[in-house]
């Protein structure tokens, strides 16, 4: 791979590009607040950096642990993980998830596989180099000492699998087998069939029920977070709704865990989960803690695409498809509506192929989805009209089957196309498959310092919840990573550094602070309820993923994202007063529950938009259209922003206050990334 | 509370309160399938001897009077029989037993019944059991009746030991149509009591963990149920037809 | 398409509750079973009748939340989720019955909602390989052999949806049950609490107020991650093996 030089040199820059510090794109819409340091990382060398802070980290006498008691929110990787590790240790742990059971979190759904920098292949794989992959494929926006730990503890997470008993591939000597993933050159990625997610969060699972038994931990399913207490500055509980009662309930603790997953449902239409949400998130953000870089937001190139106005979610078909498959649409337009059989080989461009010579089919995601976007918008797009425009492009399995047989074929991607087929109808052995980017992962989250403590003393947060680990892309296989990393063997450290000094003063349920919070949900849900307007939250829901797609999803420009700020104001208006919602509140209602999570998706969307403004460079996920080279690959500003956007809640009616966090490399200099 | 302290020896912990294996409903289903396969000994011993009514009146009041003697000396006269219907009669508590609680269950594990409800998956034989065993069981309280204790003759009318006569005693029983018809339909119902029981007590056993070892045995038992259904009934059926009397 | 549906209704656990009919029409052969219902559900809202409550979260397949039962079978005529049901497997004019899974152990909360918590219950008596965090051996100090490998991975696949105990007809979860029992027996890993964990399991399973099995073999027919009836055979087989070894 080769590597543009440093992109500090202004030459660099197309002509009409202005220095750095020219344009404040976002102003009037924040407001500058004092920057934030991480002061949590120890200094020293990279290597020893974690070694010192979990020995630096207090302990808590065995005999205290079960006194003192932790509120975690969310049963994926990252929950999940985390509930049985505390249980085990002694602590008192209350576990809360909105689906029925704690197993069907949406680390479920993860297909690919998880990274670890076991070298089992001897290909030159280290933690170092696990370290500098993630780095540089986040295209220097990740914190340094965050992602050394992760590269320094994913091979424990195997290791720790294994025991629990995940199913992993193997070889037939009985070993580990590993494969390649997502574009980079070693063969670190750990996987049990397309099902990797499911087996890990079973094993995460399976631990925390055998601790629920034990009675360290107490699991509240089909439980929704709608809001944190603060009390005394300190996070202390949170109100959950049980949504089969309806019941408004306060749960009070010494410490609250947030792993509540990501937010990519802003967009309506994503890969995540139906009931995946920002809620949990938002309201803390809302009490104080605060949100760093939503604008980070994945998209990745390899799913189905949309059929009509009736999609409810959009299916990932796993990018291993992309080592096979070759990727093309018509050269002429008037081809778009064709059979792509009927199609000769000269008049279709596999422009992958075209642009990158050397990566081909297999660059990095972002730049695979912003492709597929671009040759749709030139309205060489294939596959039927919707709205009004084809939005697909081919994945055509023609010469690889040519090349290895059907047989061979099927074997290795059986169950994905089988999918396909269901979904679709079309049998992608005989007709090319049609593949469209979509929402996959968000990279921004909660602000945390390298204990994994956001800003709300007491309030931590883990897994995609938070923004720490992947800077402005992720690789493929390292949500899985960062998730049990985060869940099995960070916060268990840094947490008891905390709990060091509990337990603290009982609060009760007469608490300024509780009944505060209490009296938030209740009117809240009461306001829904009786605003009685016309429109259903799901109405509310698409549209706003219709405004974050076109002018926050693969391309922005600040004229996109400032329209779609007021259009997203606009919208916030019209749902706070046509908003219709049957039903009552002591019972179970769904759509009470989307209510609730398209207010809170509302305003961060307003807040994407406005980071996204700010961020004038394009880097990984995030492509400005003003920042691009001359052949219009995305260009980073690193003089202007390495740093961390971190943006504290100003208020219901004030601007957003944006802290930075510098970011600083020792262990890894910044390059400008290229796949040509 | 994790591992608690025990002595090699000691009675183990358990998770669930009172877990012991003998107490599931896998237990349950084990000695169903025990005293079924007891039958299944049976009735194939029971067959063969009623297919000897082919080789004429001596050979199978022979036959017969050979069995209350089998075991002699070692056993007293009748000795073996009585082993045997002692066999039986457990056999038959136990299969019965387990029939009523594990029906029991059924019900309870599924209080409100679908609207509509398809059965892909299943053999018609297998939903069959509750009423085949109920049928069966008639059948042997009638046929003890019938041919053991109260011999009736239901052609001439006589009962007990006047009708003592095994040979004569079949021969006339099946004379009569309906007698033969109820010993046909009860045999059908022997047929898929079989056709599923013979599956599943090896599932039940265990012995089934590969397809084709499924694919097997689902054949055998096929097989046999064909084989002792169509074994018992030649013999009424010869009769009625006039090929024995 | 146009459709008549017919629909479980039942405003909560006490509800007795009853079959509703809806007629929807426009329907596209593309849609999902479950995107059907949110356009009834648009059109119930828009009428100011209460949506019908179902389940669904991940609508791709594994996460097991999806739960109806379609003209009589468990997730619909084809062997998938009822989230990856397409309308393409109905005809136009077809009327539709929808109904929760019934079952004694999963009480029907609202609609077309189950209580599924039994399955959590049943691994918390011992699903699961006892290893603390940190306390794991290097991965590749154990080998596994790769049929064994391969067989558990089969059965892990399991998304405890609860389809073969709608199936059942005695509402016997014994296909979800030898899923685990197989996927943790077939590991070495799995070895130490082999026997324990079959019993307590199956204890927990019949105290949750599941039926007995008697090898009927909807629950396989209608599991859509086809997990073979050969788990149940293992199932069986584990139990009497622990009752030998003294459980
Ligand atoms: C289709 C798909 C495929 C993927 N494939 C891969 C892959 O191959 N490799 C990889 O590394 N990553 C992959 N990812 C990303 C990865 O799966 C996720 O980032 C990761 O699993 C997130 O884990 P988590 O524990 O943070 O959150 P989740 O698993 O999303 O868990 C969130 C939890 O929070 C709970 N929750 C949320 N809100 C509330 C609330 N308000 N109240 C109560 N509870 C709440 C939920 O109930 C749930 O238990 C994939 C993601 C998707 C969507
Ligand atoms: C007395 C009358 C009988 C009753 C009430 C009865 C009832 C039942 C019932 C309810 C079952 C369980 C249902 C099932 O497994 O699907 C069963 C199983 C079985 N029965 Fe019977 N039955 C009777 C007689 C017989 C006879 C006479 C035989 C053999 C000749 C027999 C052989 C079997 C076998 C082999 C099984 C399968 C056991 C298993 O599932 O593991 N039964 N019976
Ligand atoms: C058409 C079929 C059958 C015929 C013609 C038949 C005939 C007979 C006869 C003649 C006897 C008396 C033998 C004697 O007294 O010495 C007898 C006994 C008996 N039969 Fe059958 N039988 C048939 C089917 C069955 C079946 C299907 C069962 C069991 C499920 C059964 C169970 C018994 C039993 C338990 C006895 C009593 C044995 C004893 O204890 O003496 N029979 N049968
Ligand atoms: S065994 Fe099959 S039907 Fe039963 S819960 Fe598991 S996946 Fe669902
Ligand atoms: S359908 Fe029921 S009876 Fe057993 S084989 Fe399946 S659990
Ligand atoms: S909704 Fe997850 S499996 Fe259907």
């Amino acid at each position: 791979m080769t590597d543009m030089p440093d992109t500090t040199l202004t030459s660099d820059r197309s002509h009409d590009e202005p220095s750095p510090g020219q344009y404040d794109d976002a102003a009037g819409y924040y407001t500058l607040g004092e920057p934030i340091a991480d002061t949590k990382a120890p200094a020293g060398d990279i290597a020893d950096r974690w070694q010192t802070r979990k020995f630096e980290a207090r302990l808590v006498n065995p005999a205290n642990r079960r006194k003192l008691s932790i509120i975690i929110v969310g049963t994926g990787l990252a929950g999940g993980a985390a509930a049985a590790t505390l249980g085990e240790a002694g602590y008192n742990v209350k576990s809360f998830c909105y689906q029925d059971s704690p197993r069907r979190a949406h680390s479920i759904a993860a297909q690919g596989g998880i990274n670890a920098a076991k070298n089992y292949k001897e290909d030159g794989d280290s933690t170092h180099r696990l370290f500098y992959d993630t780095v540089k494929g986040g295209d220097y926006r990740s914190r340094e000492s965050n992602v050394y730990r992760l590269a320094e503890v994913s091979t424990n997470i195997i290791d720790q699998c294994v025991a629990q008993g995940v199913p992993f591939a193997r070889e037939y000597g009985g070993l580990l087998d590993n494969r390649s993933f997502g574009g980079v050159q070693v063969s670190r990625t750990f996987y049990a069939r397309g099902q990797t997610g499911q087996q890990l969060l079973i094993g995460a699972y399976q631990a925390m029920e055998r601790q629920v038994k034990l009675g360290t931990v107490t699991e509240y399913t089909r439980h929704e977070m709608l809001e944190v207490i603060v009390a005394d500055g300190q996070a202390r509980g949170i109100i959950a709704r049980d949504m089969v009662t309806g019941e408004i309930e306060t749960h009070l603790a010494d410490v609250v865990v947030l792993a509540s997953g990501g937010y990519g449902n802003v967009f309506y239409l994503s890969t995540n989960a139906m009931g995946s949400n920002v809620t949990a998130a938002w309201r803390a953000h809302r009490k104080g803690a605060y949100m760093a870089n939503p604008c980070y937001t994945q998209i990745h190139p390899t799913c189905i695409p949309v059929s009509g106005d009736h999609q409810s979610k959009l299916t990932l078909m796993s990018e291993s498809l992309r080592n096979d498959g070759r990727i093309w649409v018509p050269k002429k337009a008037e081809d778009c509506g064709k059979d792509p059989r009927d199609i000769p080989e000269e008049d279709r461009d596999y422009y992958l192929e075209r642009i990158y010579p050397s990566f081909g089919n297999l660059v990095p995601r972002d730049i695979a989805s912003r492709q597929a976007k671009n040759m749709c918008d030139e309205g060489r797009g294939v596959g039927p009209m919707v709205g009004d425009f084809r939005r697909g492009v081919y994945l055509d399995f023609k010469d690889a089957i040519a090349r290895l047989g059907k047989d061979a074929i099927e074997e290795k991607y059986d169950n994905l196309l089988d999918m396909y087929e269901r979904i679709t109808g079309e049998n992608p052995y005989e007709v090319p498959m049609r593949i469209y980017p979509a929402v996959h992962y968000v990279m921004g989250g909660l602000w945390v310092d390298y204990d994994l403590q956001s800003t709300i003393k007491g309030l931590f947060v883990t897994g995609e919840a938070n923004f720490s680990d992947h800077g402005a892309n992720r690789l493929g296989a390292s949500a899985l990573m960062q998730g049990l990393a985060d869940g099995y063997f960070v916060l268990p450290h840094t947490i008891r550094d905390y709990l060091a000094d509990g337990p603290f003063p009982e609060i009760g349920e007469d608490h300024p602070a509780v009944v505060e919070a209490r009296a938030d949900v209740e009117g809240r849900i009461e306001k829904f309820l009786s605003i009685n307007g016309n429109r259903s939250v799901d109405s509310f829901h698409r549209e706003l993923g219709h405004i974050m797609w076109e002018y926050c999803g693969m391309e922005r420009t600040a004229e996109g994202l400032r329209k779609a700020i007021d259009m997203i104001r606009e919208l916030k208006r019209e749902f706070w007063s046509d908003l219709k919602v049957l039903g009552t509140a002591d019972s179970l209602n769904q759509s009470l529950e989307k209510a609730g999570r398209v207010a809170d998706f509302i305003e961060l969307g307003e807040l994407m938009c406005i980071d996204a403004l700010n961020r004038r460079e394009s880097c990984g996920g995030h492509f400005r259209g003003e920042s691009q080279t001359e052949d219009g690959e995305a260009l980073r500003h690193d003089d202007e922003f390495a740093y961390v956007a971190a943006w504290e809640w100003g208020g219901q009616d004030g601007t957003p206050i944006l802290h930075k966090e510098e970011l600083v490399y020792t262990a890894i200099e910044m390059k400008q990334r290229s796949y040509k | 509370m994790a591992n608690p302290v025990t002595t090699p020896g000691s009675k183990r912990p358990t998770l669930v309160d009172g877990a012991r294996a003998s107490r599931t409903s896998i237990a349950l289903k084990l000695l169903m399938a025990l005293s079924g396969l007891a039958f299944v000994g049976f009735v194939l011993g029971h067959m063969y001897g009623n297919l000897k009514a082919f080789s004429g009146h001596d050979a199978f009041n022979e036959y017969a009077y050979h069995l209350k003697e089998l075991g002699e000396p070692m056993l007293p006269h009748m000795g073996f029989i009585w082993i045997m219907r002692g066999g039986l009669l457990l056999a038959l508590i136990i299969h019965v037993a387990c029939a009523i609680e594990l029906t029991r269950r059924a019900r309870k594990a599924r209080p409100v019944q679908y609207v509509v409800k398809k059965h892909t998956g299943a053999i018609p034989a297998s939903r069959l059991m509750r009423w085949g065993g109920l049928t069966l069981f008639l059948f042997i309280v009638w046929h003890l009746v019938n041919f053991t204790f109260g011999k009736v003759n239901v052609e001439t009318g006589e009962t007990g030991d006047a009708a003592g006569d095994p040979y004569n005693l079949l021969v006339d029983t099946f004379d009569v149509w309906w007698m033969t018809l109820i010993y046909l339909v009860a045999m059908a119902m022997l047929g898929a009591h079989l056709h599923h029981g013979v599956w599943s007590s090896m599932q039940t056993l265990g012995l089934t963990g590969t397809a084709e070892a499924r694919a097997r045995v689902k054949t055998i038992s096929f097989a046999l149920a064909i084989v002792i259904a169509g074994g018992f009934s030649l013999v009424p059926i010869a009769v009625l037809t006039g090929l024995i009397d | 398409m146009n459709l008549t549906l017919k629909i479980w209704r039942q405003t909560d656990a006490v509800d007795k509750g009853k079959i509703h009919t809806y007629a929807i029409s426009g329907i596209s052969q593309d849609m999902s079973f479950l995107e059907m219902l949110d356009v009834l559900n648009e059109q119930l809202n828009e009428q100011g009748e209460e949506p019908v409550a179902f389940d669904s979260d991940c609508r791709e397949g594994i996460c097991g939340m999806c739960s109806l039962m379609i003209n009589g079978e468990p997730h619909g005529p084809e062997v998938t989720t009822t989230c990856q049901l397409h309308m393409r497997s109905f005809n136009d004019g077809d009327t539709i019955t929808i109904e929760p899974w019934r079952s004694g152990a999963f009480p029907v909360v609202k609609d077309l909602v189950v209580d599924r918590s039994a399955f959590d219950r049943i691994i918390q008596s011992g699903g699961y390989i006892s290893a603390n965090t940190g306390s794991a051996p290097e991965a590749n100090s154990v080998p596994v052999p790769r049929d064994n490998a391969v067989r558990a991975f089969n059965v892990a696949t399991c998304i405890g949806c609860g389809a073969c105990v709608a199936a059942c007809p005695n509402g016997s979860a014994s296909l979800f049950l030898g899923a685990k029992i197989t996927h943790l027996g077939e590991l070495p890993q799995g070895q130490p609490e082999r026997w324990s964990r079959v019993v307590d399991m199956t204890a927990q399973h019949d105290h949750e107020g599941f039926g007995g099995c008697t090898n009927i073999g909807e629950c396989a027919a209608a599991c859509p991650k086809e997990i073979p009836l050969d788990v149940i055979s293992q199932l069986n087989k584990d139990l009497r093996t622990a009752m030998r070894h003294g459980h």
